[in-house]
């Protein structure tokens, strides 16, 4: 009996092997990544060069790549295969097998596209826009990841499968619903990237086909490119929703309206890629301004998600006697790494989420369309909220999965890291946003534009990004020694996965939630209304075809 | 505090707990903030040609 | 499923707000016509340099139309033509543009002009030149090893 009980708090450590093996890549890619980040602030400084040769474009095509693609996979995917296991009872031996198969996989394309990006073969960022024409091993490489990725997602369904199978009539764990809700975001997400990579960009760097249509090539990309940021998000929202209430010693505010706001996600984090293309020509204003409502649709399950982490706080703190309107902020343990580190996450989420919806404002985004602003836009939401909420995950899942523990010394330690971070950003991002709306592009090397005076104007908030930067990969330093330590040499012991109660356990989820084919119908509809006709006006409408370029500085 | 509150003590004491007031005020607040970012960046995009 | 009544009267707030923002932008992009630029018109990259209007970059003033002057830009690897162009005060532009080989970017830093440039397309963007000065042209779209040298100017002058 205790053993059983025991055994169902755990992740099963065959399992743990592989989200370990995940999070081993992920945390390299964050290493090496960290050091492009900083290297690039202070280019743009225009107080240092890179040298030996290196290029801009080739440190940033290797920033983008390893956080935007490497890291957040990689995490992602480790992450929700540990959650499911711990709150499904462990995975089968063939769900693990093809775990691993996915892993192997992504790896595997990792690599080929990480070569071809040092060779400068790929200097094409980590959006790859055509008829900007890369290797093809960067393509394979790319498609390697991509269909690893189902591999790896198909072995958390397969658990979730299995039980439901074996509890008929019982909504499933919330952690595992929710990593399961993410994972098939993603492959509905992933056709439209995978679409272009196979059947466009592969061909054409092969040169089976002389031209590609750009424009296609740009919605495919953007069909995937913002159900990409929510699939960042999504786990960082199930730590908030699930795991923080049990860290601070609250309960979960209401299991159903989390599985809803997730179902929202699902349903609206999709049929909205044209808000990244309002200044594209070739779509029609109408269907541009249609994905925009769509975006503001996808606002409301935050507005949810913020109203119930703040009244899991405010339960908690006056379950402990806090009163007043505030008194239960102070009660929230401060000095706890696994909440406080995620809450900075939190916090930053507020500037975030405004920006957001601004850049999403139709024609208001031709104030900040590929401004630096953007930039500090995602540092903020991905760069901050969503990785300091991994490795808040990390300070205690690590040390969970390797039987260890999160000691004294490091719980400070990951106090520090998150101010640390928490500063740095401040500095950078809050720069960025400054000097995107006087006009300073993104993904620009320092230049003076022929000693322009608006040019002049930029340089001043450049260095306050380079100081920031800075800050910033001290930030990444420390995570990486914490995230060793973890792993290798903290003392054994055993460290909790936590995983919070319902404050209301009679309401139980209602089981429309887990309607599959309901809700793939409905996001299905709703794809294809937002997609069919302006995509068919793309096809028939189009240019003659682009040849390739490879425009960047080569070996 | 007031003598007045004696009396109502208990009951007091019992609203407080569920009370969510402060989820109320925090999530205006996040409102509020919304609001002025995204009305002074259009007025930004009013003001420019 | 049970709601909070607050979580209700926030949610009420919050989704009132979005409706708000939606009617502001929408009346002002399809009634006043403050539209992002969307042009659907097409044009073949590899012959651009030879098609009108595309064959004489620069300002051209134009008679029996909505706008006065037309601006013409072709960007190709790294520059545009032409590289500075003067503009009346006051004088309403339709700025057109095109690219002959990648995706550039075309911003006139510090006003909303702001369009992508992408091979086969026009981008279009029709604006009154209202406040004078210097303004820089800049590509704000990766095109490769010289992209942050890519620039041009716009003079406003009365
Ligand atoms: C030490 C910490 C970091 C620093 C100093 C840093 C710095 C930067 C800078 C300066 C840029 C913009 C360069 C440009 O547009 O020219 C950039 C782009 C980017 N960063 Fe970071 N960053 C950091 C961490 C992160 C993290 C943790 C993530 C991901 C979760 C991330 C994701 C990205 C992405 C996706 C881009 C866009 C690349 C592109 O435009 O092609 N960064 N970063
Ligand atoms: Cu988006
Ligand atoms: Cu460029």
């Amino acid at each position: 009996m205790v053993t059983s009980t025991a055994a169902k708090v755990k992740v099963d450590p065959r399992d743990a092997k592989l989200s370990m093996a995940h999070f081993f890549v992920a945390f390299s890619a964050l290493a090496l990544g960290g050091l492009m980040g900083l290297l690039q602030t202070l280019v743009r400084s225009g107080k240092w060069e890179l040298p030996w040769g290196i290029d801009y474009y080739q440190i940033l095509t290797v920033h983008g790549v390893l956080m935007g693609l490497v890291l957040t996979t990689f995490f992602i995917m480790g992450f929700q295969y540990a959650a499911v296991s711990r709150t499904t009872g462990g995975h089968s031996n063939a769900a693990r097998r093809t775990g691993w198969i996915g892993f192997w996989v992504m790896l595997v394309g990792t690599l080929m596209a990480a070569t071809m990006v040092l060779l400068k073969e790929a200097s094409v960022l980590y959006t790859f826009y055509a008829p900007l024409k890369a290797h093809w091993i960067f393509y394979l490489g790319l498609t390697f990841v991509i269909v690893g990725s189902w591999i790896d997602g198909a072995a958390q369904i397969m658990t979730y499968a299995r039980w439901r199978r074996n509890n008929p009539g019982k909504p499933s764990p919330l952690l595992s619903f929710m990593a399961v809700i993410n994972t098939v975001m993603w492959i509905i997400a992933t056709l439209g990237v995978a679409a272009t990579v196979l059947f466009q960009l592969l061909p054409w760097s092969l040169g089976l086909v002389p031209t590609v249509n750009v424009l296609v090539s740009r919605t495919l990309f953007w069909y995937f490119g913002h159900p990409l940021v929510y699939f960042w998000l999504l786990p960082a929202y199930m730590c908030w929703y699930a795991i923080i209430p049990k860290i601070i010693g609250g309960k979960i505010f209401s299991d159903s309206l989390a599985r809803l706001s997730f179902i929202l996600f699902l349903l609206f984090s999709i049929p909205v890629g044209f808000h990244h293309q309002l200044t594209e020509p070739g779509i029609d204003p109408a269907w541009k301004f249609f994905q925009v409502i769509l975006t503001f649709m996808v606002v409301i399950p935050s507005l949810m998600t913020a109203f119930s982490l703040f009244a899991t706080f405010e339960r908690y703190g006056r379950s402990k006697g806090a009163r007043g309107l505030f008194g239960w902020f102070k009660v929230l343990p401060w000095g706890d790494a696994r909440f406080i580190v995620p809450f900075i996450g939190m916090a930053a989420f507020i500037p975030a989420g405004a920006g957001g919806i601004i850049n999403a404002s139709n024609q208001m985004d031709q104030v900040v369309h590929n401004t630096i602003w953007i930039t500090g836009h995602f540092h903020l939401t991905a760069a901050t909220s969503v990785v300091l909420t991994f490795f808040g995950i990390s300070y205690w899942l690590v040390p969970h999965l390797t039987g260890r523990k999160l000691t004294k010394a490091m719980n400070k330690l990951a106090i520090i890291q998150g101010w640390v971070w928490f500063i740095g950003m401040a500095f950078m991002s809050g720069a960025m946003h400054f000097q995107g709306l006087l006009g300073g592009p993104r993904r620009s090397a320092f230049s003076t534009y022929g000693g322009s005076e608006q040019a002049a104007e930029w340089i001043p908030y450049q260095i306050a990004q380079a100081v920031g930067g800075t800050i910033l990969f001290l930030g990444i330093i420390l995570v990486l020694i914490i995230f060793v330590n973890l792993a290798f040499f903290a003392p054994k012991g055993e460290e909790e996965f936590p995983v919070a109660e319902a404050e209301n356990l009679e309401e139980k989820a209602p089981m429309v939630f887990e309607n599959w084919k309901l809700w793939l119908g409905i996001a299905a509809a709703l794809i294809l209304f937002a997609y069919t006709i302006p995509f068919i006006d793309i096809i028939q409408n189009a240019p003659p075809g682009s040849k390739g370029f490879q425009t960047w500085s080569k070996w | 505090m007031a003598k007045t509150e004696l009396n109502t003590k208990q009951k007091t004491e019992i609203d407080d707990r569920s009370s969510l007031k402060g989820t109320l005020a925090s999530v205006f607040f996040l409102g509020i903030f919304i609001i002025v970012t995204w009305v002074s960046v259009y007025y930004l995009f009013v003001d420019r040609f | 499923m049970h709601m909070h009544k607050l979580e209700r009267i926030w949610l009420i707030f919050g989704t009132s707000c979005l409706v708000i923002f939606l009617t502001v932008i929408g009346v002002s992009a399809f009634y006043l016509g403050n539209k992002p630029p969307s042009c659907l018109t097409t044009v073949n990259p590899e012959t651009v340099g030879q098609e009108k209007p595309f064959n004489e970059p620069g300002l051209h003033k134009v008679d029996g139309k909505d706008w006065e002057y037309e601006l013409v830009f072709v960007a190709s690897t790294f520059s545009y033509s032409p590289a500075q162009v003067e503009v009346p005060l006051g004088a309403k532009v339709k700025v057109i543009a095109t690219t002959k080989d990648v995706i550039h970017g075309f911003e006139v830093a510090g006003t909303n002009i702001n369009m992508m440039l992408e091979p086969g397309y026009i981008s279009e963007y029709t604006t009154t030149f209202n406040k004078a000065g210097e303004y820089l042209i800049v590509c704000n779209e990766y095109c490769g090893a010289g992209h942050h040298l890519m620039y041009s100017k716009i003079e406003v002058v009365k």
